[in-house]
């Protein structure tokens, strides 16, 4: 149904399958009546920052969300199809919901540390899950926080507020906070849209460093950065999925006219 | 034609000015009036006696000129603690409920009808208390029934409606990313709350628990019903009390003298009470302004 092409234009189905850490399965996810994400099969490869793009409302952020189940938190909103999750499906009841999001985890658009120290916010994973132990916190929170490059500016504030830090740092502590309960694959939400040109460099930096860890999924409606920080780019456009390809490709030459329409500036 | 209007206008604006700042001149005098008079007739009382032995005199015999009201004081504080003791729990347990775990169209129905509860008279409540929970104080723990637990009981209930809707409000104003936030960490829902949503909205709930805590000391009608009145010390919750606003409403009509002035001096202590309880808001609004 979608056109998976590689970078030669030969068809990548089955090498992907292998390296996919996460794949759904006709996804759809209704708001009341509304059908907001429609039959999407999308393929999120291992160790790769995936962008999904496409204009306001056309369900990238809803299909972001379906990916560790936060759209459960909004009222009236359904989920059908599959969503798998190194091959085990997440809607399966024997899964719980916090494990699964504890894999999965999320930045989102606007920077939302909590109402508390730099240090409470990132160990805050951690004490949900029962780990007292001080040497233990102060470790992972240490390594947290180098990983999210924001140790160096942080280190003498660790007492002080999150919510005096600026938003490019409270950005990255949240990133920060994500990698201390070590997610398998993490979700951002347009997590540059609130950021100065610097801070969204920085960020970028960021996330082409985390991508050897973690796998990575970016909602963007900024083209270039998904050109930027991405291997692989899905174009959406009222709830479905019109092309899936590799970045490089995808910007060079998609074979949709209504993705090159949109990657040109023509629409959205 | 035009320009004349223009000048009614300013005219007129000017008036509405003057009027309101008038109103509101008004009330702040009235109450620098009753402060003062209240200071005037009750201290001399006070000084007379020494404020010692006026707080910590366990007597109150008002025609033999003797004024100590440690009775009334403790019988205050311990029916406002009691019906603390069961409103807080129930009062803070059904805003969390209310705000985070129901569907709004329960809190749609539920919070109108709370607030309903604060407009019925508080005599109507002393009414309630007097006829069901004297009697069944009485029958199943013993004692008179004109307690202080009777008095709490019915504080309690007068209370909650404060209590839920300012702790429901100020946990409403928590935002829905800090939530999002924590579930998106693999928090459970009682976690995100009791992690981040109560110390986030701290400040608003520690006010529920003032002002609740105020209404309760200040509430005269429906306690003087309910508590017995007796001015002694009381030796357990199911000993009668006299709160020290049950004191005044119950001698104001015979009172004359020194007699009035102390029932005014006990009016101060109310007075000074509730000061320090509005003084502990307003004390963490400055603290969290300056940090």
């Amino acid at each position: 149904m979608i056109n998976v092409l590689g970078r030669q234009g030969r068809p990548l189905e089955g090498q992907l399958e292998q390296r996919a850490k996460m794949r759904t399965e006709n996804l759809c996810v209704y708001y009341g009546s509304l059908l907001a994400v429609k039959y999407v099969s999308l393929p999120v490869v291992r160790h790769s920052v995936t962008a999904l793009i496409g204009p306001s409302g056309c369900g990238k952020s809803t299909f972001l969300r379906a990916l560790n189940r936060m759209n459960e938190v909004i009222p009236g909103a359904r989920t059908e199809g599959r969503v798998l999750l190194d091959g085990h499906d997440i809607h399966d009841p024997s899964l719980d919901v916090a494990d699964l999001r504890r894999r999965v985890g999320m930045v989102f658009q606007q920077p939302n540390p909590f109402p508390m120290s730099v240090y409470d916010n990132v160990a805050y994973g951690l004490r949900i899950q029962g780990i007292r132990d001080r040497a233990t916190l102060d470790r992972i929170v240490e390594n947290s926080l180098r990983e999210a490059a924001l140790w160096d500016e942080v280190k003498d504030r660790m007492r002080r507020s999150a919510l005096e830090l600026s938003g490019g740092q409270q950005q990255r502590l949240v990133i920060a906070r994500v990698l201390a309960v070590r997610p398998e694959v993490i979700l951002m939400d347009e997590p540059a849209s609130a950021l100065d040109p610097v801070s969204t460099a920085r960020l970028e930096d960021l996330i082409h460093d985390l991508k050897r860890e973690y796998t990575i999924v970016i909602v963007t409606h900024n083209m270039r950065q998904a050109a930027r920080v991405s291997d692989w780019t899905a174009f959406m456009l009222n709830g479905e999925l019109i092309e899936y390809g590799p970045t490089e490709r995808i910007f060079t030459n998609p074979s949709d006219p209504r993705t090159e329409a949109y990657i040109t500036g023509r629409f959205g | 034609m035009r320009r004349a209007s223009r000048e009614w206008q300013r005219l007129g604006e000017r008036c509405m000015e003057r009027l309101l700042f008038a109103g509101s001149l008004s009330g702040i005098v009235t109450l620098g009036a009753m402060v003062v008079f209240t200071f005037a007739a009750g201290l001399p009382v006070i000084l007379r006696t020494g404020l010692g032995r006026f707080l910590l005199g366990q007597h109150w015999r008002p025609l033999e000129g003797e004024f100590g009201i440690a009775a009334m004081v403790v019988g205050s504080v311990f029916v406002t603690l009691g019906a603390l003791a069961a409103a807080v729990p129930l009062g803070l347990g059904t805003a969390i409920l209310l705000s985070e775990f129901a569907p709004p169209w329960v809190r749609r129905i539920a919070r109108p009808a709370v607030e309903l509860l604060a407009g019925i008279p508080s005599v109507v409540y002393g009414f309630y208390g007097l006829v069901v929970i004297v009697p069944l104080i009485r029958q199943h723990l013993g004692g008179v029934g004109f307690s202080i637990l009777a008095g709490s009981v019915i504080l309690a209930v007068m209370i909650l409606p404060t209590l839920i809707t300012i702790a429901l409000d100020s946990l409403r104003q928590v935002p829905d990313s800090y939530r999002q936030g924590s579930l998106a960490l693999g928090a459970t829902r009682w976690q995100t709350v009791r992690r981040v949503v109560l110390p986030a909205a701290r400040s608003g709930v520690v006010a529920a628990v003032v002002l609740g805590a105020g209404r309760a000391v200040g509430e005269t009608m429906a306690v003087l019903m309910v508590t017995g009145n007796v001015a002694v010390l009381p030796e357990s919750i199911l000993s009668p009390v006299r709160t020290l606003t049950g004191n005044i409403a119950l001698e104001m009509g015979y009172a004359a003298g020194e007699h009035q002035q102390a029932l005014f001096a006990s009016g101060i202590v109310l007075f000074i009470l509730t000061m320090i309880l509005n003084g502990l808001i307003q004390l963490r609004r400055v603290g969290r302004v300056a940090r």
